[in-house]
């Protein structure tokens, strides 16, 4: 089979639920966690008589985005019903935004993967709607909790321009990025609140005509994301090449199983008879409200990225790293007052400081010390007052007992001893007592060197100053 | 003490109330009496409130000694059983609902529970209001008071006759395409539709959303006023309902309607009106003019079209908002293999006949590659219609016209024939259409002694005008109400 004779087309449908206290049409609270069925009214139930009541804060939120990514805000927008029947959809139709979507058009630059060229992903259009509930299937019964029913939802539809499963992986992640810098959404895969339906489909490189299209559709994590564009991207193409068809069809992914199996095909493909929902007023969005909330609109992280390879001369990818979470890139830039070497702090964050933070599972700010204690700990190292090493041993205390540099510091007693007499003197103790070694030296076996420096650094407890060891090392071994 | 109180207008008890003649109590008592007396041959209620009713006249008469009560604080009402009233059954006249006791008001049931008044209970309609005769309802027709062989009208029939036949003081409806003015008309008490937007659907059982309105019956103008001026104003529940300001309907009633210009439709005056209605229309019309109003010529040149359109965007509407009823969280639920099944059997069975006809006709409407030709096109037309009554409002302050082309059916005449059924809202069906305010009064009766009504059409928010044109009109008595048969 020629893979490389074909290429992907792959475009993303995100779902994802907006940072609201209530839901979209009632004052019912969004909270995640809430036992089953406790954040419910008559309005979210869908009971006879009830109207819906547009939450504003939802606007704006959907404005923030669109913003965030480009988007055109429309002046003039409405609301469909789109009609299909689910138990858990409590109206039998959904209220959505079908022919007139809030925001239109707009992009999303993925940060380059190291040729420079950042890869722009074009956006169809974003629109509102409410969530429906969950079924639970337990023990020969079925249970539906409507505590989600109502939440507010954008969708993000991307245009078809992902060409493999690592672009999907970083758009999904760069968009999930924008969502939680303008606090549109918390993007919480795990809690169902940044969910992914992915459209495939191949083509021999160098057509022009798309192939035919598969939807996976509810995946709620990046992995699955990537498995599952993987997998149907080699079904597609072994379909093609034993000379088949790809059916038009709506998928699921089975991560247990690792393989996409048919959720729908288009002849069931259901008839949403969308019209305009009669009981919403059109929405109005003037454009001093569009310019209000552009007006608060926070660094972006695009911005930042560039910003940080401009400004603090990293590279494109640790700027990358450093600006995908709004959180770590606050954070680093509260490591920086101070410090003279910002590429050590990058790298300090990227690496220690995240791996404390995976580890942990939870937030970097509530996982790793305070940024500026983390900053205080490098100047420390800058000043050559502690040794790299020692700042990792103090990094690991202050993690457990969270106390400051200083005092961490000052507790383990790491703090380096540049004291020359007192090297000097180590160092003649260790020359004396090792004349085999220093006649080997001094016979030209350089790389006894090392020996000597680690032999002094032993003696010295490994407080001592590495480099001024080094220098009245040399001096003495030289004789 | 009044020998009949459920005779009373809601403007002569609340008088009474005032002045310590009469209490909500024996107004409450002497209504429920009269439900329990004719309602065996009427129908006109699906759910009577015996207890809740007493309760709240005894807590309104309290209020009434206290000095501070307004307008409708103790009068007994029906309320259509469209109406979500919260730990009351409200089945809209379906089987599907026939166990649905809702945990909400309406909100023009709040608003009249914050006034005091007391409602004797849910009335009769046809299922979902869908109809012209309250003949779709599962509990059974109602019949019209002033001849037990004949229709009430719909689908308020219930309300309609509840009022007709004196066992309430007044009662709401609910009007998609006429289901307050025709029942009005057929029954010979006072319809009002609001403009559409004009009181709350908060909490109204939805058939078509966009046409629905909330409206009062009552035996005179000046009692349809006076529901009215607490039913209107801006709801916060409901994102469609207006702002503007309510004003006093019941200080518009001065009698003076010098000047007034009436518009006359050309098109509204056909070939197979029962000519009794049309002598009687013609002769409200010259009854205004010697009022000192004026008469003017005007036309509606897209009303032949206003059926369809209607039966377009209204099965359109309902196809959706009737989905919710699905067995799966309230109402009836039929035992099945599974959820698709579940549906099936519970709609099935829990849906009539006209109420499904009207939920496939909507599913058809709006069906892909059907949009078009069928939903849009009946929204274009609405367009169309809306811009006739503008125009006609250029020349005219008030439109005057038959209400229905005929008094009252007999039973089971047009039942087999839905297109027959339909015809009845020919008069009504535009002013829904067109979003505006229009009344039914008497005006007069056939020869069988059934009640002719007139329709009074005004522009947007007008519903002052048309009440103050009501109003001088029934001053001049000259259709003053006749015996009925019960």
């Amino acid at each position: 089979m020629n893979i490389e004779a074909y290429e992907a087309i792959i475009g993303l449908e995100v779902h994802t639920h907006l940072l609201t206290l209530s839901k979209l049409f009632c004052g019912c609270s969004t909270r995640f966690g809430a036992g089953p069925n406790a954040n419910v009214c008559p309005r979210c139930m869908g009971m006879p008589g009830v109207l819906p009541v547009l939450n504003r804060r939802v606007v704006e939120l959907a404005i923030r985005t669109g913003l965030a990514t480009h988007c055109t805000i429309a002046p003039y927008s409405i609301f469909d019903r789109k009609s299909y029947f689910y138990p858990d959809l409590p109206k039998g139709y959904q209220i959505t935004q079908y022919e007139t979507p809030i925001c239109k058009g707009g992009y999303i630059d993925l940060p380059s993967d190291g040729d420079g060229q950042p890869r722009r992903i074009r956006l169809t259009r974003i629109h509102i709607e409410e969530d429906a509930g969950k079924n639970i299937h337990a023990a020969g019964a079925s249970l539906i909790d409507f505590n989600r029913s109502g939440v507010p939802l954008i969708e993000i539809v991307s245009e078809p321009d992902l060409r493999s499963s690592a672009d999907a992986g970083a758009y999904l992640r760069q968009l999930r990025a924008i969502l939680r810098y303008v606090d549109a959404s918390d993007g919480k895969m795990e809690e169902g609140s940044f969910r992914c339906d992915c459209n495939v489909s191949v083509r021999k490189r160098g057509a022009t005509e798309f192939g035919t299209r598969t939807e996976i559709k509810n995946l709620n994590s990046f992995r699955f994301v990537e498995n599952a564009i993987d997998h149907e991207v080699a079904r597609q193409i072994e379909i093609l090449e034993a000379g088949g068809r790809v059916p038009q069809e709506t998928l699921l992914w089975d991560p247990a199983r690792n393989e996409t199996r048919l959720m729908r095909s288009k002849e069931y493909a259901n008839d949403y008879r969308y019209f305009p929902e009669p009981d919403l007023p059109p929405l109005i969005v003037e454009d001093a409200m569009v310019e209000q909330i552009r007006a608060t609109m926070p660094e972006l992280p695009a911005d930042r990225r560039a910003r940080y390879v401009r400004e603090l001369s990293l590279t494109d990818y640790e700027a990358g790293v450093l600006t995908s979470d709004r959180d770590v890139a606050d954070y680093f830039e509260a490591t920086l007052p101070g410090l003279k070497n910002r590429k050590a702090a990058a790298n300090w964050v990227m690496t220690e400081v995240l791996r404390v933070v995976r580890e942990s599972g939870k937030s970097i700010n509530d996982a790793a010390p305070l940024a500026a204690e983390i900053g205080a700990l490098l100047r420390m190292v800058e000043d050559q007052k502690i040794s790299f090493n020692a700042a990792k041993t103090a990094f690991a205390a202050m993690v457990k007992s969270g106390k400051s540099a200083d005092t961490t510091v000052a507790e383990l007693g790491l703090a380096q001893v540049s004291d020359e007499s007192a090297i000097a003197a180590a160092c003649e103790k260790i020359i004396a007592a090792e004349p085999a070694k220093l006649a080997e030296y001094r016979a030209g076996r350089d790389k006894l060197f090392g020996f000597f420096v680690g032999q002094v650094m032993k003696a010295m407890g490994g407080k001592a100053n590495p480099k001024v060891i080094n220098d009245i090392l040399k001096q003495k071994l030289a004789g | 003490m009044h020998s009949e109180l459920n005779k009373l207008t809601i403007a002569d008890a609340a008088a009474m109330l005032r002045k310590g003649e009469v209490t909500s109590l024996e107004l409450t008592r002497a209504c429920l009496d009269r439900i329990k007396a004719i309602e065996p041959r009427l129908n006109a209620f699906i759910t009577v409130c015996e207890n809740e009713a007493i309760e709240q006249a005894h807590a309104a008469d309290q209020r009434l000694k206290s000095g501070d009560a307004p307008a409708l604080c103790g009068i007994p009402l029906g309320i259509k059983d469209i109406y979500a009233t919260k730990g009351v059954l409200t089945t809209c006249a379906s089987r599907i609902l026939g166990n649905f006791v809702p945990p909400f008001d309406a909100t023009v049931i709040a608003k009249l529970r914050a006034e005091g008044a007391v409602f004797v209970g849910k009335t009769n309609m046809d299922e979902f209001a869908m109809g012209s005769s309250t003949e779709n309802s599962a509990f059974g027709p109602t019949l019209n008071p002033h001849d037990l062989e004949r229709v009430a009208g719909g689908s308020s029939g219930g309300s309609a006759a509840a009022v007709a036949a004196h066992e309430c003081l007044g009662s709401l409806g609910t009007d998609t395409g006429g289901s307050i003015r025709e029942p009005a008309s057929f029954c010979g008490v006072v319809g009002i539709k609001p403009t559409y937007s004009r009181v709350s659907r908060y909490g109204v059982i939805a058939y078509a959303s966009s046409l629905d309105q909330v409206g009062p019956f009552a035996k005179s103008v000046r009692d349809a006023a006076i529901i009215l001026r607490t039913l209107a104003g801006k709801d916060p529940n409901d994102s469609t309902c207006s702002a503007r300001a309510v004003p006093d309907y019941e200080q518009a009633l001065t009698g003076d309607v010098k000047g007034l210009r009436i518009g006359v439709p050309k098109e509204y005056f056909v070939e197979g009106m029962q000519p009794e209605v049309e002598k009687s229309v013609r002769a409200a019309i010259k009854n205004f003019e010697s009022l000192g109003a004026t008469t003017v010529e005007v036309s509606l040149p897209h009303s032949s079209y206003a059926i369809a359109a209607y039966y377009l965007v209204a099965t359109a509407e309902a196809s959706a908002n009737l989905a919710r009823y699905d067995g799966i969280r309230y109402g009836l639920r039929v035992k099945a293999e599974d959820h698709i099944d579940l549906y099936n059997q519970t709609r099935a069975e829990g849906f009539g006949a006209e109420v499904k006809r009207r939920i496939m006709l909507g599913t058809f409407a709006l069906s892909a590659g059907y949009y078009d030709a069928y939903y849009l096109k009946g929204q274009k037309v609405r367009t169309l219609i809306r811009r006739d009554f503008d125009r006609a409002f250029e020349k005219c302050d008030l439109i005057v016209t038959p209400v229905a082309p005929t008094t009252a059916f007999k039973l089971g005449e047009k039942m087999n024939d839905p297109l027959t059924m339909y015809l009845p809202d020919i008069f009504t069906i535009s002013v829904n259409l067109a979003g505006l305010p229009g009344m039914s009064m008497p005006c007069g009766y056939d020869e069988n002694n059934l009640p002719i009504g007139v329709q009074l059409i005004g522009p947007p928010f007008s519903e002052e005008a048309i009440l103050r044109a009501g109003d001088a009109l029934e001053r001049m008595g000259t259709f003053a109400p006749r015996g009925i048969a019960v």
